[in-house]
């Protein structure tokens, strides 16, 4: 296939994942925005008003950038493990296995989709806080930035689960004992600065810390770790993740006998 | 230049993971243009075949050509020339006729307009476009089964493999699908279809490969393996405990207990022939019958083997 046939192709697993997505909104758009609603009244207007101020901005306003990161991270994941693993379960994969398209193709097909609905939530929820607090754009590239290198990576993680899940179980498990705890534990709610030592160690081989706190550096200018090794975390895992997809696809692991 | 082949294997193996040696060493070929039938018993190893070269299988060992292109080398050169039908249902259930075969279209890099007029066009001849925008799990066995069919011909393929197409289809589909199947071969596509039915491989196919356990046993053209196929096996119970069978150049005699035996003649030769021998031989038959599965005794006389057919 040239690469007009490679770009069609591309779009069509797009399209497909759109129609995907907006098909089921009550399971792909809905829950996150009503979860998030809950954290803002909760953690934001009830419980962050005794808390004061976080490095001069109002808890909700600190937490704000940690939701987004969450939605973002979430549903990312989410859309790739249950729209791929979808299709290795129907079987239809099979109609992408035996046509022409490249690896690279399939796998930014599905890409395009996980980050479409990642970041469509991340704004969603972004829109939610504004109902209870201002916010403030400190650095909008970085935001930006920040946002979709994460979702590309939590896509690519979500992709490699899908492909060795074997029954939907599978792709629950990673989320539920992996991917909530290393959220919760990454900055979304907190300042790893304010954990005593030596958590304060341990917060940083959590992936999750690096790009909640460059998100945040975007949006409020502050952050726990420096941009550089943010950023480099960040691609770092891009790369390897997307290599590890690329060679799980070549070689049809999970998905030819 | 000669035209390359449709299909060419070579040395196709197959070993899955549990251990299961499901293709021992396939070599086979099979000419542009041809209507060819692979027939073989359940387990024989059609659809690891078909899945070797639909790269929906991968291989350990040999090579297969497409219209001389390899699908190691060139993957996706020898894919865009290749249609599939699978055995299995593999529709995604939510979604529409339409927007099936458009996308499927779209995997192959085809434009969106000129995917919407071949989807009308293939679902209209395969009797589906009055259900072009309901869910695929609404249709019936038969409608997912065209469906297929459909969405096969998305990218106008050169090489259309139908992996046991008629299996628990009723007789007026399976006579319309094999109205299609060769109208789309005269049309110029070369057609592979797998199959357990003799009866279909006959009516439909012009050259024709026997696989069991693995292996193709025979390669040859329709006509002489129906010539082959040209003989008749009667059973027969006698009067008292047999001694020898008689020894007649045409007949063969198989002796099965002590009072009953089997002969093989061909169709052509008359049975006074047949009783004037075990006459002469002092065999008294009691009672005889004609064992009539042909596939059975073909795959018994190419096997040696009765269990396959089971
Ligand atoms: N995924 C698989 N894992 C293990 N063994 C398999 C698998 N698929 C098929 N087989 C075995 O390989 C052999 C050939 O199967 P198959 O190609 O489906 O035959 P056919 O299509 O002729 O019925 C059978 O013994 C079958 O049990
Ligand atoms: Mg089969």
């Amino acid at each position: 296939m040239n690469g007009r046939g490679n770009l069609v192709a591309l779009g069509t697993i797009a399209h497909r994942e759109v129609i995907r997505i907006l098909r089921i909104w009550g399971q792909t758009l809905m829950p996150p925005a009503i979860t998030m609603t809950l954290y803002f009244i909760i953690f934001g207007t009830l419980i962050g008003r005794r808390i004061g101020e976080m490095h001069g901005f109002s808890y909700m306003q600190y937490i704000t950038p940690g939701l987004v990161m969450m939605s973002i991270i979430t549903n990312s994941y989410g859309n790739m493990t249950s729209s791929f693993f979808g299709a290795k379960f129907g079987r239809y994969i099979e109609e992408m296995l035996v046509s022409p398209m490249p690896p690279w193709v399939i796998l930014c097909g599905y890409l395009s989709g996980a980050m479409l609905r990642g970041l469509t939530v991340g704004t969603l929820v972004l829109g939610i806080s504004l109902l209870f607090t201002h916010l403030q754009m400190h650095h909008i590239a970085i935001t930006l930035l920040t946002a979709i290198l994460t979702s590309i990576v939590f896509a690519l993680a979500g992709f490699i689960n899908a492909v060795f899940a074997r029954k939907f179980d599978d792709i629950a498990i990673i989320p539920t004992f992996v991917l909530t705890p290393l959220t919760y534990l990454g900055g979304v709610f907190y300042s790893v600065d304010m954990l005593p030592s030596p958590w304060r160690q341990i917060s940083h081989a959590n992936p999750i810390l690096y790009m909640v706190s460059a998100f945040r550096e975007g949006m409020l200018g502050i952050g726990d770790i420096a941009l550089l090794p943010s950023f480099a975390v960040m691609l770092g895992f891009v790369a390897l993740l997307g290599a590890t997809c690329i060679m799980l696809l070549r070689r049809g692991v999970g998905m030819r006998n | 230049m000669t035209q390359a082949p449709a299909l060419v294997l070579r040395n196709l193996c197959k070993t899955y993971p549990n251990g299961v040696e499901a293709l021992k060493d396939v070599s086979l070929e099979i000419s542009a243009g041809d209507l060819f039938a692979l027939l073989g018993p359940n387990g024989a190893g059609k659809s690891t075949l078909i899945g070797i070269v639909s790269s929906l299988v991968n291989g350990t060992g040999g090579d297969a050509e497409v219209f001389g292109i390899s699908i190691h080398k060139h993957r996706s050169a020898a894919m865009a020339m290749i249609g599939i039908v699978p055995q299995e249902i593999n529709l995604n259930q939510f979604e529409k006729p339409l927007d099936i075969c458009v996308q499927q279209a779209g995997f192959y890099g085809i434009r969106r307009s000129v995917a919407q007029e071949r989807a009308e066009r293939y679902l209209r001849e395969l009797k589906l476009w009055d259900k072009a925008e309901l869910p695929a799990r609404t249709l019936s066995g038969g409608m997912k089964r065209r469906l297929m069919i459909a969405r096969s011909m998305m990218n106008e393929p050169r090489l259309l493999i139908l992996d046991e197409p008629t299996a628990g289809v009723d007789i007026e589909i399976r006579r319309s699908m094999w109205k299609f199947v060769r109208a789309i071969n005269r049309a110029g596509t070369t057609v592979i279809l797998t199959t357990h039915y003799l009866e279909e491989a006959e009516n439909l196919c012009r050259n024709i490969a026997i696989i069991d356990h693995g292996r193709i046993i025979e390669n040859t053209d329709m006509r002489s393996l129906l010539m082959q196929l040209d003989m008749e096996t009667f059973v027969m119970d006698c009067q008292a405990d047999l001694e020898a069978l008689p020894e007649v150049d045409e007949i063969q005699f198989r002796r099965i207990d002590k009072r009953s035996f089997e002969a093989d003649l061909p169709c052509s030769l008359d049975l006074n022939r047949l009783f004037a021998s075990l006459t002469a031989a002092g065999i008294t038959v009691k009672s005889m019958r004609n064992k009539t599965n042909r596939l059975e005794e073909l795959f018994m006389r190419l096997t040696g083997d009765t269990e396959t057919m089971a």
